[in-house]
């Protein structure tokens, strides 16, 4: 019982740099941008987290750098793009191979420094509770932050009006710009709010779940918040769902081998992205629902003819 | 009604690169008045409502709003105002309802809680009945437009733009749009109405200003012209249409028999069991709301979208199952409606664009190896033989102007003389001259053997060079007739099919 | 104000000029961040940019760099160019690798006959590694960017397994590599003394039949309207599925090829550390090369120069070694940016003095 609540414990752990770095990118393609620089702004967040982390001995002032690290790498591409329409694709890729590169060379002196861990809470009564407490009232705040952002966003998004605005800007840019609406003021500021949710996801892996720095740590995590974007028909709640499943798939893999099957290590850490391509798959054969369901002017670039 | 007008504008110039859009104009409209603004494609219509929406502001002049100055900075303050404009093209969201759609349109202020009450208040009021909780993607064009309208009206406008609103609606639906521009303006809204179409401007409205290459070249009352006054003073000179000749018709060289095919656009109208036939020296016209299925119409018969072996077949052969490359090789050559990014590849040199359709039959191919030289001289001689404006072969698709370009694109086609040839929109968005010569061009073709298939949103267009004519509602095709044996009222009833709101059946 | 104004074509010159002006504000940046590191940032520019150009070897090793790139991205610019986005090239280079290497690791057999067959076979491998996202797109409408990059990590991982198990050199001491190949199985070298062998010859070729392809064929006519209009080509009878296949199967290809060039040639094995990133590199040199034949040409020696550039830097100046994979992020960045000026026109546009009563 006591390994299933580890293998739980460690899926939450796991799920949360998953879960920022999607609820970004949703928020972004929501108003029409395809932004697969996510990667390179998830590295970014976490050497920025760690470093500071390490240099002033503040987590709060560490996490803060980490989103706005990956904000400003999401302005740099929101320039680009927005402003002197760039093909997005490209300057998505730019952004990952510079923020890798970037991060790496940020990161020189710190290879092999630790930070502590970023301290779990703990809830008066609630944590203390038998096998639910430690699994569900024991986290890190990040969790908790990461959930509450997923329904922040949603209710933003369907409920009020800047959500409304923001959604129809992925629609119908044409028709957003002609009513009156910065089609570019919007998706900046989409831009802005999906670096730092990445760069938050970033910094939980270099800060909480494995409290070093290593270069390229991210392991293709942006990459696959991108396929729970699509997973999630661009629903947070889905979002939120999509990150479990992945975060227990990686999970598993690593626990498989402990449970006596005989499988080689190496098969099995294949399984994450495995399992992604299956996922998109079954995702993009429903053509009609899929076009229903994406913002119109996805990875369209807007330019204002009036 | 006051003196004081409600809107004035006066010196209003805007000037582009390469192109003066409005020159020194200046009119007045007064409260509660119904004022046609007139002219072709290109004169400068829409350029001078966007400034009086603030969507673009004049370079030079001044306008007033009752009698106080008026220069709106976007359109929010130009709604704030008491301005309200339905877009040509219209600004909705398809994924959204209508009631977001509305709100959308709407200053933040002007909506109120109750939202969705006031949207069926207002439409009921004025015969637009709307749900407010429907999606945008599943109206129809002309409730779209409702929308559109509606969404201006729950602002109290003083003066509604109406930018050529019956160019995607039924006669039917026409006649309840004018009720609806009648009780506003009797309550006092005034109405600044945009069209090329003379005769509705001579029913609905009581005063107009011609525009004409940017300058203002008359104002008068339309219910004292004619239609042929107000066609000159657009035009500016008198007009030579295309005659309509009684051919001697042949062998049948397009037949189309139960044509079915499902749309690719989740919002498309699919194909339903269409048969008809075309016979060489024929020109059989095809009249229609646009979004009835045209097309998904054109793309089934050119090939694009392939059907069934046996529904399509060209001079006898089964072509139904072919592509357009090979359907071209059986002598069938088409035009569609986009030219930019559907007929013609906008970045693409003149030159470079006719080996897209040309290839084959003018033998730019070996084995994959493309002759560049034979692209060119065929390009110089779709250039010189349809006197297409360019500044040379070599220069970009989309440096030509819209007129130039189908003609270059109509040209193209023409010149590989093909043995049926279907076109969708001929002189849409295309000056009257230019327009002409496509017809002449057409009919030329049609004399010389040749079976033609045009699918247009342009009544008269149809009704002075097709030999035959029918209607596309709701995907399904009326029966051909010969054109002028049916009333304009009978067409009107058959391009209404379901759409119309009062259920009237389409009588065939 | 500044406005953009979209030019009416596409300017001919400025696209020539453009890759330059990237290069020059890559430089102008990269002396920046020199500056900021507390070393010199002009000695930093010569060492990395001018010196490898100076010295045979150098160039020699500029030619080894080169040819993988250029290679690849040949195949990567059709596909970007026809709006197929393969991004797993890396994956492609380590399975062509793989399937072309297995033959010298497993029978270290002699003959003529056994580097022309590891290569086909590094063709094939890279084409099946290609042919699943092709077959994922065309079949079940899947996103390309994503499939190709999940089966990268695959390959990657793929590559460990097979070299940690059934690759492992028997003779060996029990690392993680294949035995060395033997004569047979090596790239014959092209400049005595250095590592530059025929594949270098190879990827010529393949810019010259890049470049027929594109201007004289079907093939290249199709890709470009693919790519641009898909309607029209649509109207053109050209299939999008075909282009499609035709695309990720001449990149993998091509990026198969490339990998068993390497493991045939610097290499001489397989190692799990086979694959460095030119899958990857291989994009921006597209780009750079603004997806022409020539460009890329260029393009691939530019890059080939910041590789060989870079690791210099790293020894004579203690630069980390991150320096170079940033330099080439830069190099996109800076082209992507500098390209609107190809496109569009900048004015500066005075407030238009509305007049509101006077």
């Amino acid at each position: 019982m006591d390994l299933l609540i580890l293998i739980l414990q460690g899926v939450i752990v796991a799920a949360t740099p998953l879960v920022f770095a999607a609820i970004g990118e949703l928020v972004v393609e929501k108003s029409g941008v395809l932004n697969l620089g996510v990667e390179g702004m998830m590295i970014l967040g976490a050497i920025a987290g760690f470093s500071v982390t390490l240099e002033t001995g503040s987590y709060v002032v560490g996490i803060a750098a980490a989103a706005v690290a990956g904000a400003m790498a999401a302005c740099l591409f929101g320039i680009l793009t927005q402003m002197l329409l760039s093909n997005q694709v490209a300057t998505g890729l730019a952004l990952t191979i510079f923020g890798l590169g970037l991060a790496a060379l940020w990161g020189q002196g710190y290879s092999g420094e630790s930070i502590g861990s970023l301290a779990k809470i703990h809830i008066f009564v609630l944590s203390d509770i038998p096998l639910i407490g430690p699994l569900l009232f024991a986290h890190d705040p990040l969790v908790y932050l990461s959930v509450i952002l997923v329904a922040a966003v949603s209710w933003f998004l369907a409920k009020t009006r800047p959500g409304l605005i923001l959604r129809s800007v992925g629609e119908n840019h044409d028709a957003a710009h002609a009513i009156g609406y910065s089609v570019v003021g919007v998706r900046m500021a989409a831009l802005a709010f999906g670096g730092a949710c990445a760069g938050l996801g970033g910094a939980y892996l270099s800060m909480v779940q494995t409290p070093l720095w290593v270069e390229g740590m991210s392991a293709g995590r942006g990459w696959i918040a991108l396929a729970i974007v699509v997973f999630a028909a661009w629903r947070p709640g889905r979002a939120l769902v999509g990150a479990y499943l992945f975060g227990g798939v990686t999970v598993i893999q690593l626990h498989v081998q402990g449970l006596g099957v005989d499988i080689d290590a190496q098969y099995l850490s294949m399984l994450p992205y495995l399992v992604t391509i299956l996922v998109l798959v079954v995702i993009s054969r429903d053509k009609t629902r899929a076009n229903l369901n994406a913002p119109a002017c996805l990875g369209k670039p807007f330019f204002a003819s009036s | 009604m006051t003196d004081t007008p409600l809107l004035q504008l006066s010196g209003i110039t805007k000037r582009f690169p390469g192109v003066i859009a409005n020159d020194d104009v200046g009119f007045a409209i007064m409260p509660g008045e119904v004022h046609a603004l007139l002219g072709e494609n290109g004169a400068g219509k829409s350029t001078l409502v966007k400034m009086i929406y603030g969507v673009q502001r004049p370079d030079e002049g001044v306008m007033h709003f009752d009698g106080a100055p008026y220069a709106p900075g976007k359109p929010s303050e130009a709604r704030a105002q008491g301005v309200g404009m339905v877009f040509q093209h219209f600004s909705l969201f398809d994924a959204l309802t209508v009631a977001d759609n509305v709100a959308l349109g709407m200053n933040k202020e002007a909506v109120g809680n109750d939202l969705d009450k006031q949207i069926v208040e207002v439409s009921d009021a004025y015969g637009l009945t709307l749900d407010p909780t429907r999606y945008i993607g599943s109206l129809s064009v002309g409730e779209r437009q409702r929308v559109e309208i509606v969404r201006c009206l729950l602002q109290k406008p003083r003066l509604l733009i109406m930018d050529e609103p019956t160019s995607v609606l039924t006669p039917q639906e026409v006649d309840v749009l004018f009720l609806t521009l009648k009780k506003l303006s009797s309550e006092g809204c005034s109405i600044l109405y945009i069209s090329h179409k003379l005769e509705e401007i001579r029913e609905l409205c009581e005063a107009a200003t011609v525009l004409r290459g940017g300058k203002v070249v008359a104002t008068c009352d339309p219910r004292e012209e004619t239609a042929k006054s107000l066609a000159e003073m657009m035009i500016g000179t008198s007009l030579t249409f295309a005659e309509r000749q009684e051919p001697d018709l042949g062998e049948e060289r397009l037949v189309v028999t139960n044509l079915t095919a499902v749309s690719h656009d989740p919002f498309g109208v699919d194909i339903r069991d269409v048969s008809f036939s075309v016979r060489a020296g024929e020109i059989l016209g095809i009249g229609g709301v646009a979004g009835n299925g045209q097309v998904e119409l054109m793309e089934a018969l050119i090939g694009e979208y392939v059907t069934a072996p046996e529904s399509v077949r060209i001079d006898n052969e089964p072509v139904g199952a072919l592509g357009p490359t090979e359907r071209r090789q059986r002598g069938m050559c088409s035009v569609p409606e986009e030219r930019l990014g559907h007929g013609a590849v906008p970045d693409m040199s003149l030159w470079e664009n006719t080996i897209l359709s040309a290839r084959t039959r003018k033998g730019m191919e070996n084995n994959g190896f493309l002759d560049l030289g034979i692209a060119q001289a065929f390009a110089d001689e779709v250039v010189a033989k349809f006197n297409v404006k360019t500044a040379g072969i070599e220069h970009a698709a989309n440096s030509l102007s819209g007129g130039n370009l189908q003609k270059f694109i109509v040209g193209r086609e023409i010149l590989q003389a093909p043995t049926v040839l279907v076109i969708l929109q001929p002189t849409w968005g295309v000056d009257a001259a230019a327009a002409a010569d496509i017809h002449r061009a057409l009919q030329e073709m049609a004399r010389g053997g040749a079976a033609i298939l045009v699918i247009s949103q342009d009544l008269d267009e149809l009704m002075a060079i097709s030999t035959n004519f029918s209607v596309i509602a709701e995907g399904r095709l009326s029966d051909p007739k010969p054109t002028g044996s049916q009333s304009i009222e009978q067409i009107g009833l058959l391009m209404g099919g379901v759409h119309n709101s009062a259920g009237r059946e389409a009588s065939t | 104000m500044i406005r953009l104004e979209p030019r009416k074509e596409i300017s001919q010159h400025l696209l020539y000029l453009t890759p330059v002006m990237a290069v020059a504000l890559t430089i102008a940046l990269g002396m920046v961040m020199f500056v900021v590191l507390g070393k010199n940032p002009f000695a930093a520019i010569f060492i990395i940019f001018v010196e490898p150009m100076t010295d045979l070897f150098t160039i020699s090793e500029m030619i080894v760099k080169a040819t993988p790139l250029i290679l690849i991205a040949i195949g990567l610019s059709f596909g970007f160019r026809a709006g197929v986005w393969n991004i797993g090239a890396e994956g492609q280079f380590t399975i062509g690798a793989l399937a072309g290497g297995a033959i010298p690791a497993l029978w270290p057999v002699e003959g003529f006959w056994v580097l022309p067959v590891m290569c086909l076979a590094g063709v094939a491998g890279g084409m099946a590694w290609a042919a699943i996202p092709a077959f994922l797109r065309t079949r079940f409408n899947a996103n390309e960017i994503l499939v190709t990059l999940m089966l990268t990590y695959v390959a990657v991982l793929l590559l460990s397994v097979l070299v940690h198990g059934p690759l492992k050199d028997p003779e060996g001491l029990n690392f993680p590599e294949s035995r060395l190949f033997n004569e047979s199985a090596t790239m014959p070298i092209l400049i005595e003394e250095t590592r530059a062998h025929v594949g270098f010859l190879v990827a010529l070729l393949a810019v010259v039949v890049a470049w027929v392809l594109l201007a004289r064929h079907v093939i290249g006519y199709q890709i470009k309207v693919m790519g641009q209009s898909p309607k029209a080509a649509s109207f053109g009878g050209f299939v999008e599925s075909r282009v499609v296949w035709m695309c990720l199967m001449m990149s993998g290809g091509l990026a198969g090829l490339a990998g068993t060039f390497e493991a045939a040639g610097p290499v001489g094995q397989l190692v799990p550390a086979l694959p460095v990133g030119y899958g990857f590199t291989a994009i921006i040199v597209a780009f750079l090369g603004r997806l022409t034949p020539v460009g890329i040409l260029l393009a691939g020696f530019v890059m080939a120069l910041t590789y060989i550039g870079g690791e210099s830097a790293q020894i004579k100046m203690n630069l980390p070694s991150a320096v170079t994979g940033v330099f080439q992020g830069m190099f996109l960045f800076s082209l992507l940016g500098i390209d609107v000026l190809a496109r569009f026109r900048i004015r500066l546009a005075r407030r238009a003095p509305v007049a509101a009563g006077e």
